[in-house]
């Protein structure tokens, strides 16, 4: 078989690992920041939630969590499909590490702007969205944006759970063709195909968000 | 003219511990408003916990403190201050602090900020939170540098900005912490010039520590001098700093007055 036979169906996975890509990046992000900013900031109660729900996803694997999600899901309640599983573990996952970033650079804002921030009489949510997270945030976007890569690699993992993403799709050929190494090769370009866009996407966000408040640093 | 009796600052039998360290020690101290006090003593004497715990950036152990004839602490009062946030933000709202290493908010512009706290904290519109900013501006000479950034000011221009942002919320206490030891030589006088142009101002209470004995000198109604968490002497400049009856006093000042009798 022939690489121009080979495309096609490994372009249609690379399609399906995008668009996981995507959107467990986008809801991870949603997740890193209300547990990073609820364990940084928060009152005891909600602090102990975001704990829990960080060390829990932190301290298994992946692909326990996918298979959990998998089979445990359905006995709770109707079945979601293999995709939003799929996006969910992926999700709660980077969500979880992307959490730890946040609060990371939340709390490595220094103690003076806090006190000069109370001096002005800021309440204490107006310290956080005025002057702590607009100092913090350039700081997350480099350690995020690794995170974001590292997901989309993590996403090879959702094909043991039936979804025809990349990696799926380079085993089935494979079954079928035996052609191993020119199928190999081929996922591993477009994988990292997808890396390169993922990384000046990520680096473009970063820029934005520096240009949003302060001047050009040197 | 009686209100002027009542102290618009009063510490009651305060102690302030750090661990086992006593900060402040059954300290009383009283300002009269309109007041200009500066704050002497040696490091460590607890001058900067004092001007800290009236900003409500540290709490206290034991005593009463009162300001504008409102205690610190509310009857019932929860967390570690026994305020909430309500009664917090009232207090806070007369008081304004100026700290020796600027703090200014890196990611604002000067303008920026000497407005965010009239728009967010008081809810002043844009247009007059800049005009406001743009008088104070004026006032400490930095009016050309309403769009510069902190990064790109020395340090005599951001504590000037400082000092802006300060009087920006129109407090009626201003507390400097040693607003110039962090300045090159050349820079202290632009920003010793500003609060001097401050102490004319009758009703706005100053208390102010410095290391600047002169300056103290000039701008101070009532000099206090700390040593180990009390005030050992108190009094008008011309009283304690040139003719200091303690013994502690007159060996803190002693390079000062040797100066002084040498006529540098
Ligand atoms: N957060 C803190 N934790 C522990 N000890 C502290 C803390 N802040 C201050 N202290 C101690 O409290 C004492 C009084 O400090 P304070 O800053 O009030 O002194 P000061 O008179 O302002 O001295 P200086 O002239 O050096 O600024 C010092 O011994 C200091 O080490
Ligand atoms: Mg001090």
């Amino acid at each position: 078989m022939t690489g121009t036979a080979l495309l096609p169906p490994l372009l249609a996975g690379a399609k399906i690992t995008a668009e996981l890509t995507i959107a467990s990046t986008f809801i991870g992000a949603v997740l890193a920041f209300a547990a990073g900013i609820a364990r940084g900031t928060g009152g005891r109660l909600i602090r102990l939630i975001a704990a829990v729900y960080i060390e829990i996803f932190r301290g298994t694997s992946l692909l326990v969590q996918l298979f959990w999600l998998y089979y445990a899901l359905p006995l709770l309640g109707p079945s979601i499909g293999p995709f939003t599983t799929g996006v969910l573990a992926l999700s709660l996952n980077i969500g979880a590490y992307g959490a730890e970033v946040v609060r990371g650079s939340i709390l490595a804002v220094a103690r003076a702007q806090h006190e000069a921030a109370i001096a002005l009489n800021f309440s204490r949510r107006q310290r956080l969205w005025h002057i702590v997270l607009p100092q913090a945030l350039p700081e997350m976007m480099p350690p995020l944006g690794n995170l974001a890569v590292q997901n989309l690699k993590d996403t090879s993992l959702v094909s043991m759970i039936t979804i025809a993403d990349l990696t799926f799709h380079a085993q089935n050929l494979r079954n079928l063709t035996l052609d191993t190494v020119p199928i190999y090769s081929l996922t591993l370009l477009l994988y990292f195909a997808m890396a390169l866009i993922l990384m000046a996407c990520m680096r473009g966000l970063e820029r934005w968000v520096r240009i949003g408040g302060s001047p050009a640093r040197s | 003219m009686t209100d002027t009796q009542d102290p618009i600052i009063k510490f009651s039998d305060v102690t302030k511990r750090f661990g086992d360290l006593v900060v402040l020690d059954h300290f009383d101290f009283e300002v009269n408003l309109g007041e200009k006090v500066a704050l002497i003593g040696p490091s460590g004497s607890g001058k900067s916990t004092v001007l800290r715990i009236l900003m409500t950036l540290e709490t206290i152990q034991e005593g009463q403190i009162e300001l504008d004839g409102i205690p610190y602490r509310e009857p019932g009062g929860h967390g570690p201050f026994h305020a909430s946030a309500k009664h917090l933000h009232n207090i806070r709202s007369r008081v304004g602090m100026v700290f020796q290493g600027f703090n200014l908010f890196p990611h604002m512009s000067v303008l920026r900020n000497i407005t965010e706290a009239p728009v967010v904290v008081l809810g002043l519109s844009k247009r007059e939170a800049k005009e406001r900013a743009m008088q104070l501006l004026e006032m400490v000479g930095l009016a050309d540098k309403a769009d510069a950034f902190p990064t790109q000011l020395s340090g005599g221009q951001k504590q000037r900005v400082a000092i802006a942002r300060a009087l920006a919320m129109r407090p009626r206490v201003m507390l400097f912490d040693e607003p110039t030891s962090a300045l090159d030589p050349e820079l202290v006088g632009e920003v010793q010039e500003v609060i001097r142009g401050l102490a004319h101002e009758h009703d706005l209470t100053m208390l102010l520590v410095t290391h600047e004995m002169r300056f103290a000198r000039e701008i101070a109604d009532r000099v206090c001098f700390f040593d180990k968490g009390r005030i050992v002497e108190q009094g008008p400049p011309a009283e304690v700093m040139v003719n200091p009856q303690e013994e502690r006093t007159q060996n803190f000042l002693a390079p000062y007055l040797a100066d002084r009798q040498a006529g540098v």
